[in-house]
This record gives structure tokens, sequence and C-alpha cells, in this order.
């Protein structure tokens, strides 16, 4: 309400503007004209020539062409001084102050302005008071760093920003904040490998140099430490070392827990490498959906339930090459070398009367890495 | 509520314009003085609204108000107070701001102190400054509103250019525009008096204080604004011929030849249609400044944002002005009376002559600003640079500054030129011992530059040889000579010491350009750089926290001889927010020379690219357009009425009875 009456106050003292000196009327005004200007010249001359500026003739040559220029704007300037009034046209200028004025002023403001709007000056803002905003991420992310950009040394900061600065895509950012967080917290071969994973976010999921060294530094800290391993392994299927790949994510696969939470990552970058059958290709759409939702336990029990029953099937048809290769993948993928060993056997025995089967189970089993 | 309130008095402050740009015409054609006095009164409240505006948007920046789409995109709630407030014009949509602010500021000094004007002229000048001031406050409005919101204000700003956080920006563009837009006050009255119908002597007088008010702040800002690149910008370079210089030089090199030609209008009634086209035009080439800072046709640090609407919109004002008033003069010129005649020999005659070159000029840095765009448009890239610059505007240069001692010296309507010779015979010689002196002191550069300098120093010399005959020094008694020195009108002081400017700029150009040493290498800690004499020993390096920046600093300490002078210490500044970074440059002023250092890349093993420069007599480049500015204030400050005494004829022969 108070906005709208500051503008009404406003708009009052434009018109009062123009309404002023049409009210005021033709009084005489002092105003300059050229014949004043011509006679201050003249009195110009008097005092340059006494001061010795100039000489006397110089000056009598002056004053003959300045009176020339004086007569000249004299008679000129007769008929324009008389003053005269028209009480028409100052009644048009005050309507159109009136009612020009504020129609003007409302039709360009009303598009452009957002009269509702409050004012969001920085203090208001921080005391919260009344803003109304939506405390979003990015604004809680803003604030976070404005507090480390005046205490840098905060470490605790550091090692909360980075993994969401990470979440919101800023790589580059995250990779400050975790070298921010490794020089003020120490060295652990979590920050070690989260860095490392940042500087190869940054560079569109490439292990570059740079990342890797950091994952080494964090192996170096901790042999077992599982993502660094598994980067490790990624940056040596990226490097086209697919077998060293495959043996440091088997090797991880093999100390892991079985619940670990990272285990399908690694089993289907293992799969991927063709070191050893995920079980994951051996399942529908749906199944994985399914399994989405159970815990580590389940999922296992889901798996070695599904295996099993490829297992049967295939004693009872033993033509299937593709399901023998998918069987012997998920007992290496399940650490179950023996049991994939003894199907690969199984399975050349099932074929071997077809030779163009056998050939391709062979060199299906040689990319598992079974040589027979 | 402020931010609003600002929106709506800018958007007044177009209703008054609007208002101002018709009835005081009607008035002045009706002889009614009331409605010619509406021009006044709303001049003025033009000026409290934009004013008001002005002041809101700046309440905005320094309140880090981020619902202003404005205030979000260029600053940033940790900015230093001054850098808030300097942000205001530190970007397209506050500058326009200012422009128009400085423009209702020069209207409302027209009608403030305008009170020697007659009337009718009054009205038309500042009707005039209204149709000027609507176009810009609707383009501001339509293209380029600094006050839209932001209905969900983000936390923090984007802060400012990092280039542009520096004192320089508090100073170089406030001075400019009041250089550029003050020429609108001689547009203004040029039209004024085409629209009248007469012209005189008197016009002149009444033009001079606007004419030279907006001369003195445009030499001073363009002056500031290459000190400014000299230090920012890390290269040491000061001109660079680029087209936004060029854009700001060429309405001062309009502008200085409008001045003179004012004097001549002013003293001798002459040369009154070549004075209004001149008006016209240098308040055209500020436009056109404008045209191409503002329109994104060049990019460079001013081309804040690029935006064709912005472009066309202001290529349409400058095609309503600029034809329209050159439409106008032709219609009108032909009816103006002509005044006083000269012989060719004559202070008119060198006035002439001084308005030929620096239209000449002009036209030449004017052609080397568009023909590169013309080229761009027809996709051939050419660049004209230095040395176009040099073959074309340097020798009309040279002739203009061989001819400034003469100038003054002429006496009106029919001079002598073999006399004055004789007078400034001392100044020459002063010239060509100089010549002498630089020839055998020092060795390499070019065989120009000794030449260049005793030209600087014959300017100099013709200035003093000037006051000297003027007050009669050498042949008269000291205490005439004191009497006599407080008579002379202090525009003829004015006169001596922008002329003396000159002459000092060019010394500081010629021996920057010619005897600079520049020592460019990578650096270790302890490492010694040996330039021009000095010994710059790099003590180590150092980071520090700004309030919104990192920056790391180099230390050196420098020494001449053994003897420890000082230490520098440039640095690097590196700004989050924006993610750039600028370099400081270190300068050790040693009497007008001063030692330049910057800093380039670190490299890996901890040492750094380090530029150090010496540059000999640098500062004199700047201080010659302060002289001049200092010069164009002492003749601001002189109040009195100009008369040009014509030499009578018979009276020549009397004096000078020897020829």
């Amino acid at each position: 309400m108070t906005l709208w009456f500051v503008f009404a106050l406003m708009t009052v003292a434009a018109i009062f503007a123009v309404l002023w000196p049409l009210g005021r009327g033709a009084r005489a005004e002092n105003q300059g004209s050229e014949v004043a200007v011509y006679k201050d010249q003249l009195a110009e001359i008097e005092r340059d020539l006494a001061a010795g500026l100039i000489a006397a003739p110089e000056a009598e040559a002056a004053r003959v062409e300045i009176s020339r220029r004086l007569l000249a704007a004299a008679a000129a300037s007769e008929p324009a001084l008389e003053p005269k009034s028209s009480v028409k046209w100052r009644r048009a200028a005050a309507v159109l102050a009136l009612v020009g004025l504020p129609l003007v002023a409302i039709g360009i403001y009303m598009p452009l302005g957002s009269p509702l709007l409050h004012d969001f000056p920085l203090a208001q803002r921080e005391r919260g008071s009344g803003s109304g905003m939506a405390q979003s991420l990015e604004n809680l992310v803003v604030q976070v760093e404005q507090h480390l950009e005046n205490n840098p040394t905060d470490g605790r900061g550091w090692n909360v920003l980075a993994p969401v600065l990470e979440r919101l895509g800023r790589f580059d950012d995250a990779v400050r904040a975790y070298r921010n967080s490794i020089t003020y917290n120490g060295e652990s071969p979590e920050r070690r490998s989260d860095l490392g994973e940042a500087i190869a976010a940054a560079a569109n999921g490439v292990v570059t140099a740079e990342a890797k060294t950091e994952f080494e530094r964090a192996r170096a800290l901790n042999a077992d430490d599982p993502k660094a391993n598994y980067f490790l392994g990624l940056a040596a299927e990226q490097d086209g070392r697919k077998d060293d790949a495959a043996n440091i994510w088997r090797a991880l696969l093999a100390k892991a827990p079985a619940d670990a939470p990272w285990r399908p990552l690694v089993q289907t970058s293992l799969a991927r490498v063709g070191g050893g059958g995920a079980t994951m290709p051996a399942l529908s759409d749906e199944t994985i959906a399914a399994s989405k939702d159970m815990n580590a336990g389940d999922r296992n029990a889901m798996v070695r339930g599904m295996v099993e029953r490829l297992a049967t099937r295939l004693k009872q048809n033993g033509d299937d090459v593709e399901g023998w290769l998918r069987l012997v993948r998920a007992y290496l993928v399940m650490g179950d070398r023996d049991k994939a060993v003894g199907a690969s056997s199984d399975a050349r025995q099932a074929v071997a009367n077809d030779a163009a089967r056998l050939k391709q189970l062979n060199e299906g089993l040689k990319t598992l890495g079974l040589d027979g | 509520m402020i931010a609003e309130a600002g929106h709506y008095a800018l958007v007044l402050a177009l209703a008054l314009a609007l208002i101002q740009s018709i009835v005081p015409l009607i008035g002045a054609r009706l002889h009614d003085a009331a409605l010619m006095n509406v021009a006044r009164s709303t001049a003025l409240a033009q000026l409290l609204f934009v004013g008001a505006s002005f002041i809101a948007l700046v309440t905005l920046h320094v309140n880090s108000d981020f619902s202003v789409a404005n205030v979000y995109e260029n600053s940033h709630s940790m900015k230093p107070l001054i850098y808030k407030i300097t942000g205001v014009w530190g970007n397209h949509e506050g500058s326009m701001l200012l422009w128009v602010s400085i423009l209702a500021l020069f209207g409302g000094l027209v009608a403030a102190f305008g009170n020697n004007l007659p009337l009718s002229l009054r009205a038309h000048v500042l009707a005039v400054q209204a149709w000027i001031a609507s176009a810009f406050y609707l383009f501001i409005l339509m293209t380029s509103n600094p006050f839209l919101r932001i209905v969900n204000p983000p936390i923090e700003g984007r802060d400012l250019n990092p280039v542009l956080q520096d004192i320089g920006l508090a100073v170089h563009p406030p001075m400019l525009y009041l250089g550029y837009v003050g020429f609108s006050i001689s547009f203004s009255f040029a039209i004024a008096a085409l629209l009248e119908g007469r012209i005189d002597a008197a016009w002149a007088r009444w033009v001079r204080p606007w004419t030279l008010v907006a001369w003195i702040f445009l030499t001073l800002g363009i002056a500031m604004g290459s000190y400014w690149a000299y230090y920012e910008l890390g290269w040491g370079g000061w001109w660079f011929w680029d087209p936004v210089e060029n854009a700001s030089l060429m309405p001062w090199l309009a502008g200085t030849a409008l001045l003179h030609s004012a004097l001549v209008m002013e003293k001798r009634n002459a040369l009154k249609v070549w004075t209004i086209l001149l008006s016209i035009l240098t308040f055209s080439l500020s436009l056109l400044g404008t045209f191409l800072v503002r329109s994104g046709v060049i990019t460079s640090v001013h081309a804040f944002a690029t935006d064709p609407t912005r472009g066309v919109f202001i290529l349409l004002i400058l095609c309503l002005f600029i034809g329209g008033s050159l439409s106008l003069f032709a219609g009108r010129a032909t009816s103006l009376k002509q005044g006083g005649l000269f012989a060719p020999i004559s202070r008119e005659g060198a006035l002439v002559l001084n308005n030929l070159l620096l239209s000449v000029a002009c036209a030449v840095v004017l052609f080397g600003t568009l023909y590169p765009l013309a080229m761009e448009a027809l996709d051939l890239k050419i660049s004209v640079g230095a040395p176009f610059y040099n073959l074309t505007f340097a020798p009309l240069f040279a002739i203009l500054l061989l001819a400034v001692p003469f100038g003054p010296m002429m006496a009106w309507k029919r001079g002598d030129l073999l006399g004055v010779t004789q007078r400034l015979l001392a100044a020459g010689v002063t010239g060509l011992v100089a010549v002498a002196i630089v020839w055998g002191w020092v060795s390499g550069g070019s065989t120009l530059a000794p030449l260049a300098i005793g030209l600087g120093i014959f300017v100099i010399a013709g200035a003093i040889t000037d006051i000297v005959e003027r007050t009669g020094l050498v042949r008269l008694p000291f205490a005439t000579v004191l009497h006599r020195a407080r008579g002379l009108p202090r525009s003829a002081w004015g006169t001596a010491f922008a002329h003396a400017g000159l002459g000092v700029a060019l010394i500081g150009i010629v021996c920057e350009t010619t005897w600079n040493s520049e020592y460019i290498a990578t650096m270790k800690q302890n490492d010694v750089a040996h330039v021009a004499g000095y010994d710059l020993k790099l003590d180590g390096l150092f980071s520090r926290q700004g309030p919104n920046f990192r920056e790391m600093i180099a230390e050196f300490n420098v020494s001449r001889d053994g003897e420890a002078i000082s230490v520098m210490t440039p640095s690097k500044r590196s700004f989050t927010t924006r993610g750039s970074s600028t370099t400081e440059a270190a300068l050790l002023t040693r009497g007008a020379s001063q030692l330049y250092v910057s800093l380039g890349d670190t490299t890996a093993e901890g040492s750094i690219a380090v530029r150090i420069y010496h540059k000999p007599l640098v500062l004199m480049i700047w201080w010659g357009p302060v002289l001049m500015a200092f010069g164009g204030m002492l003749s601001l400050s002189d109040r009195r009425l100009r008369v040009g005494a014509p030499k009578p004829a018979r009276a020549k022969q009397r004096l000078q009875p020897a020829e």
C-alpha cells in the first residue's frame, strides 16, 4: 500500500512541475538578451584598454564592430520581446500534464514493473525473516561456500561441501574442495580415493593419470580400499589391459564382504571385461528391477536359485551353448571356480557331437578365462 | 519498494521529458512565456527523478538486493563497498542510467543557471535536450532496464568483471560520460539556433562554458582510461587504437576543433555555419561512440553484453538524430547570416587551419575505425592498427603542433607571419638545441624521435613565449610585468597551459615508445633481473586472501648500483565467483619514468613468468592532458567576455614601418 502512496506522491510532484510555470502567468522575467552581451563586450574593451592589453586603435576598431552588432541585435529583438499569453494552449498543456502524464507513466510502468515484489536486501535475507524463500540445496551450498571463503581452514566444512558439489555436477569445485579437505583434515584413503573419483568425473569418467595417482596413494594407505581398487581396475580397462582389470576386480570381490553394496557394480564391470560371467546377463530386466529392492543377502539367494534352475535345464537339454556359457560365467562371478570348471567340461561333453557348437563354446570359455 | 520507486521515477522522467519536448516549442512559436518556462521546471523535475532513480539503483547495489536482476548479475555481497557503488555503472544497464543522469544534470544546469539566455533560446535548447533524453529513456526502459526483478532471488550474485574491480571504474566512466554527454548541450544550442533561424556572437558566448566543461571532462576521462588500461591490463600499453578508444578520441578531436571555432565566432562573429556543423558533428560522434561500444558491434571490455535489439535501437536513435540534425542544417544553414571578414594570415586563419587539421585527423580516425567493421560485414578480416595511424594521424598532428605556437600570437583579422616567426625564434632555437642534445645523448631508436622531442619542446617554449610577449617580461620593468600578468585574462593563461600540455604529452609519447626497455623471463626465487640499470630480485611468492578474491603476490627488491630503492609487489588475483583472474601490475615511479612489473603464469617448479618494463618519461603522457584540462579550467573560470580586437589596416603600417 505504501508503494502506491509513494507512486501517487511522485506523480503529483511531476504534474506540479508542469503546472507551476503555467500558473505563474506571463510575469516579466529577467532574461538575457544579445543586447546585454554586446553591451558587456563594449565595457570589456574599455577595461582591456585601461589595463594596457590592447592598443587604442585596435580598441577603436573593436568598438566599431561590436556597436554594429549591437544595433542589429537591438533591431531584431524588439518584436520578440513583447509578451503574449494564449490561454487556450496553456489549458491544453495543463490537461496534458494532468491526464497525459499519469497515463503515460502508468501505461509504461505497469507492463515493466513488479509492484508486488518487495525488496530483498542481503541484511534482511540473512536474518531470514519473512523471506519466504525456499532454502534450496544450492542456496545452502552458497552459504557454506561463503563461510569457507572466510574460513578456508575449516576442514570439516570442506568435507561436507565436497560430496554435495560432486552431486551437483560441479566436479572442478569438488576437486578443489577434496584437496582442501585433505590439506586441512589430513590424509585418509577414503579422501584420496574420493578426490580421484572427482578428478575422473571432471574428466568425463576417464581415469586420468592425475586421478590414478590419487587412487594409488589411497591404496598405499589401505590396500583394500574398495573405491581405489575399483577405479584402478577401471583405469586398467581404459588402458586396454582387460586382464589386469579383471584380476584387480576379482581380487576385490574375493575380499569383499558378501553384503557390500558395491558388489553388483564390480560384478558387472568384471563381466564387461569378460573376466568371469556376471549374474546380471542371466537375469531379465524384470528380475533385475525386482532385485534392486532386495538386500544383498536376498539378492544372492535369488541369483543362486536362478543359477540352479539354469543348471538343471542344461542337464536336460545340453544344446544351448549360450546357456552353458552363462552358467559358467555365473559360477565364476559367485567365486565358485570349481563348479565353473565342472560346468565347462559338462558343456563340452554335451556339444561334442556338433563341431560348430563346440567351437563356439571353446571360444566363449576362452574369453571367460577358462582355457580348455 | 526502493527498486520499484526507482523504476517508477525513471518512467516519470520519461513522461516529463516528453512534455518538455513539445510544450516549450509551442510556447516559443506563440511567444508565450509561461509555456516556454515549462521547459525549465520540467528539466529540473527530470533531474530530480532521474537522480532519484540513479540513487535507488546505487542503494540496491549497496544493499546487495539480488531480487533485482541487474544487481544479481553484477554484484556480490562480499565485494568492497566502493566496488558495489562503482559496479552500478560497471555494466550496460547501469552505465546507460548514468548516461541519462548526466544528460539530465546538464539539462538541469542549463535550466537553473541559464538566466542570461533569451527565453526562447532556452526553451529551444531544453526541448532539444528533452528529445535526446526521451530517446534514451525509451532505450533504457525497453531494452536495458536496470530495475527488472527476479521473483525467487538467488542468495549470491555473480560478481562484477574482475578487471573492472578497480578504482579506475570510479573515475573513468563518469568523467568520460560528463564529456560525451556535455557535448549534447552544444548540440542542443546548435539545433536551437537552426530552429530559431538566427545565430551570432552572443550564441558562442553562451555555449562557451558548456563546451569547455565537456571538453575538460572528456580530456581527463580519456587520459584516465588510458592510464587505467596501462596499469590494469598488464601489458604496459597505454593506447591501442582500438575502436572503443577511437570512439572517445573522435569526439575529442571534433570537440577541440569546436572549442577553437567557437572562439572565432565569439570574438569575431565569423565561422558561424562551420561552428554549428561542428557542434552537430561532435555530439553525433559521441552518439556513434555510444553505438559502437554498446551495440556489441565491437567486442571489448566495454561491451558488457551484446544484444542485437539494443544495437538496432541505438542505430535508430543515431540515424534519427544525426540524420535529422544534418538535414535541418542543410535546410537552414544558407539562411544564416555570415559575419566578420578576415585575411588568410590572421588569428582566424590560424584557427581555420587548426580546425582543418583536427577535422581531417578525426576523419582519419573515423575511417580507421569503421573500415574494418565494414570489411568484417563482407567477411574480410582486416585490422587497422598503429602502422596506419603512424602514417596518417601522426603527420597531421605534427603539422598541427608546428602551427600551435603561431596561433595565439597572430593578430585578429590580419596577422603578420614574419613578425610572429621572429618572436618565436627563441622557441625555435630551443627546440633545435633539444634535437641536437637528444641526438648526441642517446643511441638507437627512430631517427624521427629527436625531431619529435624538439617539436614538443618548441610547442612548450612557444606557449611560454606567448605569455612572455603578453606580459612584456623581457622589455618592461618587473613591476609593470607583474601588473600586466595580473591583468592578463585567465583564458590567455589557459591557452598557454593547454598548448604546453600538448608538448608535454608528445614528449612522453615519443620517449615511451622509442626508449622503453622490457625484460620477459621466467624467474625463480632469488633470481635477479637487470632492466635499464635497475636490479630486481625476486624475494618470493606469497598468497593472500582478499575480500572476494585470492591473490598471489611476488615480492621484488629493487635496487640500483647496489643501493636498495624500494619493494615492488605485483600480484595475480583470482576471483572464484567468475572463475577469472586479473593481473595487478606494480609501478615504481622515478621522476616521470616508471618501472612496471606484471606477472604471468606460474610453472610447476615454482617459478613464475615475469614481464618487467622500464618506461622513460611515461608519466608525461598523462601530465599533458592534465595540463590541458587545467588550462581549460582556467579558461572556464574566466567569466569575462571575449573580444577579438581586430587589427586595423592603417595601424599595421604605422606600427611596423620597417616592412
